[in-house]
């Protein structure tokens, strides 16, 4: 009785699959069917992608093909002479070295303490909104009305100086360094707030231990793209910075580097800006070049510490 | 005769303008385990928060009544929320080791309260580890991130993190819903020894386990404790209808 | 409402038992009929009755196992699982006892004796009404009326000890009985263990809306 039932099941089994096999069933998922639109939106597509990449190869390529040339130890080592009729951006890059330092040194600490501010401290509505909203907008201002803004106010305090240009870059990156820390907190997630202040931790220990060291990478990278910024600028440091080239003096006990904040500096645009002004175009490529290889260098080492401190 | 170690009195909370308990009064012994039982929003977990504070970090909550722990009002305005929570320790629904390494874990809670020496955080550790029933599958591997852990070993971390700072009082809320059934039965052994030293309170929508484990069981339902009593009878002979409607599966 | 599928599933439970106790009940009501009109066929589908009710039993074993692994009872689902646990044992042995009379009396050469001692006809009359209510009293989970039969075990067990006295009485005058005595003391010994079956189902009945079996929390 038993077998019996299984041969039928066998039969009925065999019936199908011969079926399957010669007739295609109405609900079959063999058919294929040509889908034109699809094809065309990834041609569209990669045409976009090869263009990009052309573009930026292209100019880079090109600025390398007129820069590399010009670049040597002198151009790199000693600051313009009239005397000796030489050119080189030392001076220059010493004061983009500044710049840097200072400006992070000014907006690091108040661009992630707003952070940490907004997003641990201030009860999420109306205010919090409205900086948020600042914040934003002043991050999309052209960067020639914070150089009018600092040359006003900054420059009238201290004169074009390094200083002065500091404070404006600062103004200008610090939304750059609170929404990256912002939105770093953000990811943070709240099971690590409460487990914290649910064993007695305090907010300020809870920030220190937990939420900063977890918001690291985010911060690291605001202050990497900041660099970026403060590297490329040129608009808003014309008019407070100013453009000398000098190299600071060293001084008795190195007094002289500190003075140097007070006194101003051409960054490396600058510079560009005023080879290309005085139809220096070797000069300007040459700057270019080193430029570039900055910030490819940023973005490589934004990379690799985002990734170390993402592993860790 | 097990002491009453906790004890809630005519305790009111209120969420902005919702009544999120009404009139909770019950107290929990000392080397015991207390689960709380009941649908979802019925106040269970917010009555659990309310024994470390923890609902202090939401804005518009509003509490009337009293809480005792040793015979102190926990909601007095002397009191010291961090010394509060070192003796009352709390384990969550997600495993929520931080970003550090298992050892630096465990030192987190005695570093807060102010424990510096390396002998003596050297010592809290293995102990903390043991008492999770941890120590042995971890103790090669302390400085490894925790985060590195299946969520069965987290979770026990959590329990050793909350272990740290020697509570007399282990919160837990829902502490083996996001685990594997082989996890949640090591956890289950562990409250069972944990209940020696501390006084436990646990909040489960497990109600089999809620019947394993715990001595009194407290069955909450709109913010009201509809019954509260050992978890034997209740889950034997339940005095109220609403409690056997819940247990039995026929509710809602 | 949650959980109807377990509902269900005890709702079909209460119908098996209730479908049990019935052929318990019929069991002794056929054999006394079957003493009573000497009537063999009778007598010998009670027998074949037994085996039924001993199918039912592990029917209802089965079932009351299968909702404790899959359903994991509690409070009152629980003590109606483990009380038709027990309680089908007691049905089961009532039948036994039925069959064992119906045995007992197609192989008796005393039936003319047998079909109208009044000792066994008032014990079975007796045993029988106490089955019968015992069941309705579980079913319907009357713990008045299970209360009201467990009283009722000390008539039976009077009427046991009458039956024994006229028996020893009748036996030492004619040696010639003793045969009969021995079937007349199996017969009102089965009646009265039946009558302890309906005891222990009246038990239970205050088991399953109790908790307690004579004031011992049993859970």
């Amino acid at each position: 009785m038993e077998s019996r039932v299984f041969e039928d099941n066998k039969k009925v089994l065999g019936k199908n699959t011969v079926e399957n096999a010669t007739v295609i069933r109405n609900d079959s998922i063999f058919q294929k069917k040509v889908r034109v639109k699809d094809g065309i939106a990834q041609a569209l597509i990669n045409i976009c992608a090869s263009f990009s990449i052309l573009l930026l190869v292209g100019i880079t390529a090109y600025v390398f093909y007129h820069g590399i040339g010009v670049i040597d130890w002198q151009f790199l080592s000693t600051t313009p002479s009239f005397i000796n009729d030489t050119f080189g951006i030392a001076g220059n890059i010493v004061n983009t070295l500044y710049l840097i330092i200072i400006t992070l040194l000014i907006v690091t600490p108040i661009g992630v303490g707003a952070a940490i501010y907004l997003n641990e401290y201030a009860r999420p509505g109306k205010i919090v909104k409205i900086i948020e909203f600042t914040t934003e907008t002043l991050s999309g201002i052209p960067s020639i009305i914070f150089g009018l803004f600092g040359m006003v106010v900054f420059g009238s305090l201290f004169g074009y100086s390094i200083i002065a240009g500091a404070i404006t870059l600062a103004l200008m990156v610090l939304p750059l360094i609170t929404r990256n820390t912002q939105e770093a907190l953000k990811t943070v997630p709240d099971s690590y707030r409460i487990g914290a202040l649910g064993m007695g931790a305090e907010k300020w220990y809870l920030i220190r231990t937990i939420l900063l060291p977890s918001a690291m990478p985010g911060i690291v990278t605001g202050v990497v793209l900041a660099i970026g910024r403060i590297v490329g600028e040129s608009a808003a440091l014309l008019f407070t910075a100013g453009s000398a080239q000098t190299l600071p003096f060293f001084g008795q006990y190195g007094e002289g580097l500190i003075e140097k904040i007070g006194q101003p500096g051409g960054s490396l645009t600058i510079q560009l800006y005023l080879s290309m002004s005085n139809a220096e175009y070797e000069q300007a490529f040459g700057i270019a070049t080193i430029l570039l290889i900055v910030v490819f260098i940023i973005n490589y080492v934004t990379k690799l510490v985002a990734k170390k401190l993402q592993t860790e | 005769m097990l002491k009453d170690k906790i004890k809630a009195e005519n305790l009111n909370l209120y969420y902005g303008e919702h009544h999120a308990l009404k009139d909770v009064s019950m107290n929990m012994k000392e080397q015991a385990i207390t689960a709380l039982i009941g649908p979802s929003g019925c106040g269970k977990s917010t009555f659990l928060k309310t024994l470390n504070r923890m609902n202090d970090l939401i804005p518009s909550v509003k509490i009337d009544g009293s809480i005792t722990i040793n015979e102190e009002n926990i909601y007095d305005p002397r009191v010291d929320v961090t010394l509060l929570r070192k003796k009352v320790g709390m384990v969550f629904q997600q495993p929520n080791p931080f970003p550090m390494s298992i050892y630096d874990n465990i030192t987190y809670g005695p570093k807060i309260h102010g424990i510096k020496s390396k002998e003596r955080l050297d010592e809290i550790v293995e102990k903390s580890l043991k008492g999770a029933a941890l120590w042995e599958e971890v103790k090669d591997r302390l400085k490894k991130p925790a985060l590195g852990m299946s969520g069965g070993q987290q979770q026990r971390l959590c329990i050793a993190r909350a272990l740290s700072v020697e509570p007399e009082v282990l919160l837990m809320d829902e502490p083996t819903s996001a685990l594997d059934p082989i996890s949640t039965l090591k956890i289950e052994d562990l409250m069972e020894e944990l209940k020696q030293k501390y006084t436990v309170v646990i909040v489960t929508h497990n109600m089999q386990q809620a019947a394993r484990i715990s001595d009194y069981t407290a069955f909450f339902l709109n913010g009201e404790v509809i019954e509260f009593g050992e978890t034997n009878q209740i889950f034997s002979m339940p005095k109220k209808p609403e409690t056997e409607d819940y247990i039995t599966g026929r509710f809602g | 409402m949650a959980r109807m599928n377990f509902t269900n599933d005890m709702r079909e439970l209460k119908h098996e038992l209730a479908e049990m106790g019935g052929m318990a009940e019929e069991a002794i009501e056929k054999v006394i009929r079957a003493l009573k009109n000497k009537n063999p066929d009778l007598a010998t589908s009670v027998i074949h009755g037994d085996r039924a009710l001993n199918d039912m039993e592990r029917t209802i074993e089965s079932h009351c196992l299968e909702l404790m692994l899959k359903q994991q009872p509690v409070a009152k689902d629980l003590r109606s699982v483990s009380t038709a646990l027990k309680v089908v044992t007691d049905m089961e042995r009532i039948g036994d006892h039925a069959a064992d009379i119906a045995e007992l009396a197609l192989r008796s050469n005393n039936i003319e004796e047998l079909s109208n001692n009044q000792d066994i006809l008032q014990m079975a009359k007796e045993a029988q009404e106490m089955v019968r209510d015992a069941v309705e009293a579980f079913i319907l989970l009357d713990l008045e009326r299970a209360k009201e039969i467990m009283k009722r075990d000390d008539v039976i067990d009077q009427l046991f000890d009458k039956a024994k006295t006229d028996v020893i009485e009748f036996a030492k005058n004619d040696r010639s009985k003793v045969d009969l005595a021995i079937d007349i003391m199996m017969i009102t010994k089965y009646l009265e263990r039946i009558g302890d079956h309906a005891v222990n189902i009246c038990e239970w009945t205050e088991f399953q809306t109790t908790g307690s079996v004579k004031h011992v929390r049993l859970l």
